[in-house]
C-alpha cells in the first residue's frame, strides 16, 4: 500500500463523518425487506429501490462523503501542504486517493446492493448490482475528487449535482440521460446481471465508453488542478 | 544553496500582496520581519512553490519552485497553519514524511530528525494530545527529515515559551552554521532577540529594510516611546522624571502621566529607580504606541 493511500485511509476512517456512511445502506436493505417479507412481486419494487434509492441516492451520497473526504478534507484543514511539499509527481497523489475512495465507496455500497439484488432476483442480480456499484463508485469518486480541487465547497456543489442533475434532470429530461452516471450504472448492472427487472435507457456500448471517458476526464482534471494548487492562506 | 527572489510581485485582483521584492538568501539564518499583513506568508508560499508570482522570478538553487515538485528534495517548509494529521503520532508523522521523500532508510532518518527537537520522549503519543510547542517541533522535525539545504519557517515561534524559543533559535543557528539556508518569519521583534544573522523587513508588501540584525535591534531598543503612567503621587513623579535625560516631556492629566521618552531602554530602566528613591508606588505602566506598525515604520524611517 502506498504511503499516500495509507495516510488517506487512516484519515478517512479516523474522522467522525465516516459514520455517515452507515445509515443509507441500512435503510436500503430495510426498505427492500418490507415488500419481500409481505410477498409483493419484485417487479413492483425492485426497480424503484435499486434505481431511485440505490443508484440515485445511496451510491452518489456515499461517494460524495468519501470522495470529498480523501482530498477535500485535507485541503480544508491545511494538512494537504504536508503531502504537497514532497518531491512526488502529482498523479501519484491523486491516483492513490482516488483508489481509496473507490475501494471504500465500492465496499460500502456493494453489501446492500448485493443483499437487495439477491432478495429481488437471486445472487445473479446481486452480483450484477455489485459490478454496477463498483463502476458507479469509480465514476462518482473521480467526479468528487476533482470537485474538491475545483471548488472550495465541494460537498455543497456535489450535493446540487446529485440532486439536480442525477436526481431530477436525468429522470425527467431524456436528453440528459446520455450524460448521467446513474444511467451508465443501470445499463452496466443490467448487462452484468441479465435480469429482466432492470430497464436501462442507454445502450451498453454508450454506457461503457462514456464511463471511461468521464472517469479519464475528471482524473486528468484533478491531476492538472493539483499540479498548480495554490495555498491561499491567511495573509500575515 | 541560495534562494533568489527577483522583482517578485503578487496581486489578487486589485490588492497587491507583495510588491516588487528582490532578495538573495544564502547559507545562514535570515529573519523575515514585518507586521501582520505585510506579505511575509505570501512571499514564503511563493518561495515554497505554493503560489505563482504575478511578476518576477523565484528560484531555489537555480530551479523554479512553482509547479516543480522536485524542488522539495532540497527544500523544507514549516507553514504557519498548525494543521497536522492529529490522528498520527509524531513518530508516524515524521516517518510518513520520510517515506514520501523516498528516503533510503526512513526509520533512521525519522530518529535523526526527532532527536535534536527533544521529541523522543513523546513520539508515540497522538499529535492531537500535544501542546502547541510540541506540535510545532513535530512539524519542524518532519520538515528536516530529508536534511534539506533550504528550510523555510513561517512564524515558527508562535505559541512557544521563552525557553522553547531559545532552543529553537539555537537549533536554527546550528543548522545555519552547518551551511544550510534558513529563513523564518516573525511579526514580533522581541521574539527574535537572540537572532544573530541578517534580517529582511517587510512592510505593506514591500521590502523595507534589510541588513544586520544588531543594527536594527539597537534602533529598536533606543526608539522614542510614549508611556502612560499612574502612581501614588503623579505630580512628584513628574518632577523627578523631568530630571531624566531620557525623558523628553511629561503631561499631567486626570488619568495619570503621559511620558514621552526619547529612549525606550534607558527610560524603562530609570523609572523603577526613581520611584524607589522618591518612595512613590507605580500602579500602572503602559507603553501606548506599542503597535507593531509604528515600530516597523519607525525602523523603516531610521
Amino acid at each position: 500500500m502506498s504511503t499516500v493511500a495509507w495516510i488517506t485511509t487512516r484519515g478517512l476512517l479516523g474522522r467522525r463523518r465516516f459514520l455517515l456512511l452507515l445509515p443509507l445502506p441500512l435503510l436500503m436493505v430495510g426498505i427492500a425487506l418490507i415488500p419481500r417479507l409481505s410477498g409483493i412481486s419484485p417487479s413492483d419494487w425492485a426497480q424503484p429501490v435499486i434505481v431511485a434509492l440505490g443508484f440515485t441516492t445511496l451510491l452518489p451520497i456515499v461517494a460524495l462523503i468519501v470522495g470529498t473526504g480523501v482530498l477535500g478534507a485535507e485541503i480544508d484543514d491545511g494538512t494537504i501542504t504536508h503531502i504537497l511539499s514532497k518531491p512526488i509527481a502529482r498523479w501519484r497523489i491523486v491516483l492513490p486517493k482516488l483508489l481509496v475512495s473507490i475501494a471504500v465507496t465500492g465496499a460500502t455500497a456493494a453489501v446492500p446492493f448485493y443483499i437487495v439484488g439477491a432478495l429481488a432476483d437471486g445472487p445473479r442480480l446481486g452480483l450484477g448490482l455489485v459490478i454496477g456499484a463498483i463502476a458507479g463508485a469509480t465514476l462518482y469518486s473521480a467526479i468528487f475528487v476533482a470537485l474538491s480541487l475545483i471548488s472550495r465547497r465541494p460537498v455543497l456543489l456535489g450535493l446540487v449535482y446529485v440532486i439536480v442533475w442525477e436526481g431530477l434532470l436525468s429522470n425527467l429530461v431524456s436528453g440528459t440521460r446520455v450524460l448521467s452516471v446513474q444511467q451508465y450504472v443501470l445499463t452496466i448492472s443490467d448487462r452484468a446481471s441479465g435480469s429482466s427487472l432492470l430497464s436501462p435507457n442507454v445502450s451498453f456500448p454508450v454506457a461503457l465508453v462514456m464511463s471511461i471517458v468521464v472517469t479519464a476526464l475528471f482524473v486528468t482534471l484533478a491531476i492538472r488542478k493539483l499540479s498548480s494548487f495554490s495555498v491561499t492562506g491567511e495573509t500575515s | 544553496m541560495t534562494v533568489e527572489v527577483d522583482g517578485v510581485s503578487l496581486w489578487y485582483g486589485n490588492v497587491v500582496a507583495v510588491n516588487d521584492v528582490t532578495m538573495t538568501l544564502g547559507p545562514g539564518v535570515t529573519g523575515l520581519l514585518g507586521p501582520n499583513g505585510a506579505g511575509k506568508t505570501t512571499l514564503l508560499h511563493m518561495m515554497a512553490g505554493f503560489l505563482p508570482a504575478s511578476r518576477g522570478t523565484l528560484t531555489v538553487d537555480g530551479e523554479p519552485a512553482w509547479r516543480n515538485p522536485a524542488v522539495y528534495r532540497k527544500l523544507g517548509l514549516v507553514s504557519e497553519r498548525e494543521s497536522v494529521h492529529a490522528y498520527l503520532t509524531a513518530h508516524e508523522f515524521v516517518l510518513v514524511s520520510a517515506k514520501l521523500h523516498g528516503l533510503a532508510d526512513p526509520a533512521a532518518a525519522t530518529a535523526r530528525a526527532l532527536d535534536p527537537l527533544e521529541m523522543n520522549e513523546f513520539k508515540d503519543r497522538r499529535i492531537g494530545t500535544y501542546s502547541k510547542g510540541m506540535r510545532q517541533r513535530t512539524r519542524v522535525a518532519a520538515a528536516l527529515v530529508h536534511e534539506p539545504d533550504v528550510l523555510l519557517l513561517d512564524e515558527p515561534f508562535n505559541g512557544m515559551d521563552p525557553r522553547q524559543r531559545m532552543h529553537m533559535m539555537d537549533l536554527l543557528h546550528r543548522l545555519g552554521a552547518a551551511g544550510r539556508t534558513i529563513l523564518f518569519s516573525s511579526h514580533i521583534l522581541e521574539e527574535v532577540e537572540q537572532l544573530s544573522g541578517t534580517v529582511q523587513v517587510m512592510v505593506a508588501g514591500r521590502l523595507a529594510a534589510s541588513g544586520d540584525f544588531r543594527t536594527i535591534r539597537r534602533l529598536m531598543t533606543n526608539r522614542p516611546h510614549v508611556f502612560a503612567v499612574q502612581s501614588t503621587d503623579d505630580r512628584r513623579l513628574a518632577v523627578a522624571l523631568m530630571h531624566q535625560p531620557s525623558v523628553n516631556g511629561v503631561d499631567l492629566g486626570r488619568e495619570g502621566l503621559t511620558v514621552r521618552a526619547g529612549d525606550y531602554g534607558s527610560f524603562t530602566r530609570a523609572l523603577p529607580r526613581i520611584a524607589l528613591k522618591e518612595g512613590i508606588r507605580v500602579r500602572r505602566l503602559l507603553p501606548s504606541d506599542e503597535s507593531l506598525e509604528s515600530v516597523f515604520s519607525y525602523l523603516v524611517e531610521a
